[in-house]
């Protein structure tokens, strides 16, 4: 092995096991100990030296005590359940969304197409934290959405949608509508449209086309788009806690007021770990369809 | 292509509308009067006067374009060297290991991240800071870099760079005069990318930053969480303006250079 192969090969590697595994290991640690050594000044208490007899004493030490405090404390049950339930709903209205999107831009003229490709990704570029803050001025109770609404005399009076739940699910929605129309489009717009003409020559009418041959077609995409929008909702922070209100339990905001506000790392640790198990699960269901979308290209 | 239906404009009008609207209403109401928010008072630029005032902001502003330019080089670098060992490299020890590392900070909650970044900085005595966010940054962007550097140099013909060795290039040689122009579009929009997600990111930054290196994202998510204000709109519209142009003109320069090639091309056919 030459020494430039060497550097090539080490440089990223070690920067990546110090500054990503060895801090990960770090909160699987700190989640099984005590409160008392994990505050600051943290001592680590695994001392490699010390040698069978430091490991024997770490491994004593031990404790699962904060994930029974996790298990004991509902609040963090109901927010794991809650996680997952606004995960999977406002995945399911972004799918509803999304698709009738990436639908019309594949059906749309090839000369508009780049153009519209560029709309999609636009938002993206642009910072995620105002467009999160961007529905703050139109949910509010004097905000844009109720003048509206009062002026065309719809309602009588502001309703109540920042700061609960709906706005959560508008933020998200929101913000994460790229992730699946652009998979989507991609699977749409390599359809053969000669399997369609053949569709209806042989009888269907247009709509049972598109239920027995465009769909089908299409599903690679929505696969792909309802992972990637998923995966990082579960664990989303931003979105509850700046649209969200008190009673929004997502695990995500637990997980950082817990660390913020009230300083208990071995629980955030906890938190955190499992977290992970839970995001884990979709990302290997993700990463197997993946492959097998490759390898069905080959 | 079948025809385009009335269907398909109406969904696109729709979405389209949803996408922009948002942000279109936060630039129209930046350039308000009234403290209000909701309720027009003429047209007015004090908000873009006061924010320029205020001290506290310039300076975030400031340690975030240093953090962003320094994450993303560095990431830029690092991921560079990651894409190359992992196309490239052949069999080495831990090429699982190292692939999986760069794929693993991509999916991974932020707030895992941050947790874990943070819980190793006080465990080695790192005081946090300017440095602890870039640190931060360099590791969560390399795996942006390496994914976008790394699909360039799949596609791209291994037989040039072993031309070059053959025709007397030192590795390194063969590295910056063949591979590095040739992936260089890669690596720019790695750059770009990482620089972008440097610029925007909240959770990790809030983690790792201490008291003396509030980042823009920080300074306005604790401005915003009590509510809508004026000034934060002028300044949204700032950065929207910013990445709006920035796009804009990447996809011109980039639809230049594709027109020029397919021209180029033809002109070759044709003589």
């Amino acid at each position: 092995m030459n020494y430039r192969r060497l550097f090539l090969i080490g440089v990223p590697y070690v920067w990546l096991l110090a500054l990503f595994l060895v801090p990960f290991i770090i909160v699987l640690k700190i989640s099984l100990s005590d409160i008392a050594l994990a505050i600051p000044p943290y001592t680590p208490t695994l001392h490699l030296s010390d040698g069978w007899e430091g490991l024997k004493d770490f491994f004593s030490k031990l404790d699962f005590d904060n994930f029974l405090f996790l298990k004991s404390d509902p609040l963090y049950w109901k927010a794991y359940v809650s996680s997952l339930q606004i995960a999977i709903l406002s995945t399911t209205i972004t799918l509803l969304v999304g698709y009738p999107i990436a639908y019309g831009m594949a059906r749309a003229p090839e000369e508009w197409r780049a153009t519209l490709m560029m709309l999609v990704i636009l938002p993206f570029w642009t910072s995620f934290l105002i467009r999160v803050y961007s529905w703050m001025g139109i949910l509010g109770k004097e905000g844009f959405l109720n003048s509206a609404l009062m002026w065309l005399g719809i309602v009588d009076e502001p309703l109540t949608i920042l700061n609960t739940n709906t706005a959560v699910y508008i933020g998200i929605v929101y913000t994460y509508l790229p992730f699946m129309i652009l998979p989507i489009y991609a699977a749409l717009e390599k359809l053969d449209v000669s399997l369609l003409e053949a569709a209806e020559d042989l009888g269907c009418t247009r709509t049972t086309a598109f239920w027995l041959v465009t769909l089908p077609l299409s599903r690679p995409g929505i696969v792909a788009g309802c992972f990637l929008v998923f995966i990082p909702v579960i664990g989303e922070f931003v979105i509850p806690s700046l649209l969200g209100g008190s009673n929004t339990l997502m695990i995500g905001k637990i997980l950082f007021e817990e660390f913020s506000s009230n300083r208990d790392w071995p629980v955030a640790s906890a938190v955190a770990v499992l977290l992970l198990l839970i995001v884990v699960v979709p990302i290997v269901l993700f990463q197997r369809s993946q492959e097998r979308q490759a390898e069905a290209q080959k | 292509m079948r025809r385009f239906s009335w269907f398909n404009a109406t969904s696109l009008t729709l979405g389209f509308a949803f996408l922009y609207l948002p942000m279109l209403i936060l630039i129209i109401y930046s350039f308000n009067g009234g403290r209000n928010v909701a309720i027009w008072a003429g047209f007015s630029t004090k908000w873009y006067g006061e924010l320029f005032r205020d001290q506290a902001f310039l300076d975030a502003a400031w340690v975030t374009l240093r953090v962003g330019l320094m994450s993303s080089t560095l990431a830029t670098i690092l991921g560079t060297m990651a894409a190359y060992v992992i196309v490239r490299g052949g069999r080495f020890k831990g090429r699982t290991v190292m692939s999986g590392m760069l794929y693993a900070p991509i999916v991974m909650p932020e707030v895992i991240t941050g947790l874990s970044l943070l819980l190793l900085f006080i465990a080695i005595g790192l005081d946090r800071g300017l440095v602890t966010i870039v640190l931060a940054h360099t590791t969560f962007t390399m795996c942006f870099v390496s994914v976008v550097v790394s699909s360039r140099l799949v596609t791209f013909d291994q037989s040039l760079e072993e031309a070059a060795l053959d025709l007397g290039c030192t590795p390194w040689d063969a590295f910056f005069s063949v591979t590095l122009p040739i992936i260089a579009p890669a690596v720019i929009s790695g750059w770009l990318l990482a620089f972008t997600l440097s610029l925007d990111d909240l959770v990790l930054a809030s983690f790792v930053s201490g008291p003396s290196s509030t980042t823009l994202p920080i300074k306005i998510f604790s401005a915003v969480r009590l509510g809508v204000s004026p000034k934060i709109n002028a300044l949204s519209t700032i950065m929207i303006a910013i990445v709006a142009f920035g796009v804009i003109t990447a996809s011109l320069i980039n639809k230049r250079s594709v027109t020029k090639r397919l021209k180029d091309e033809q002109e070759a056919a044709a003589s």
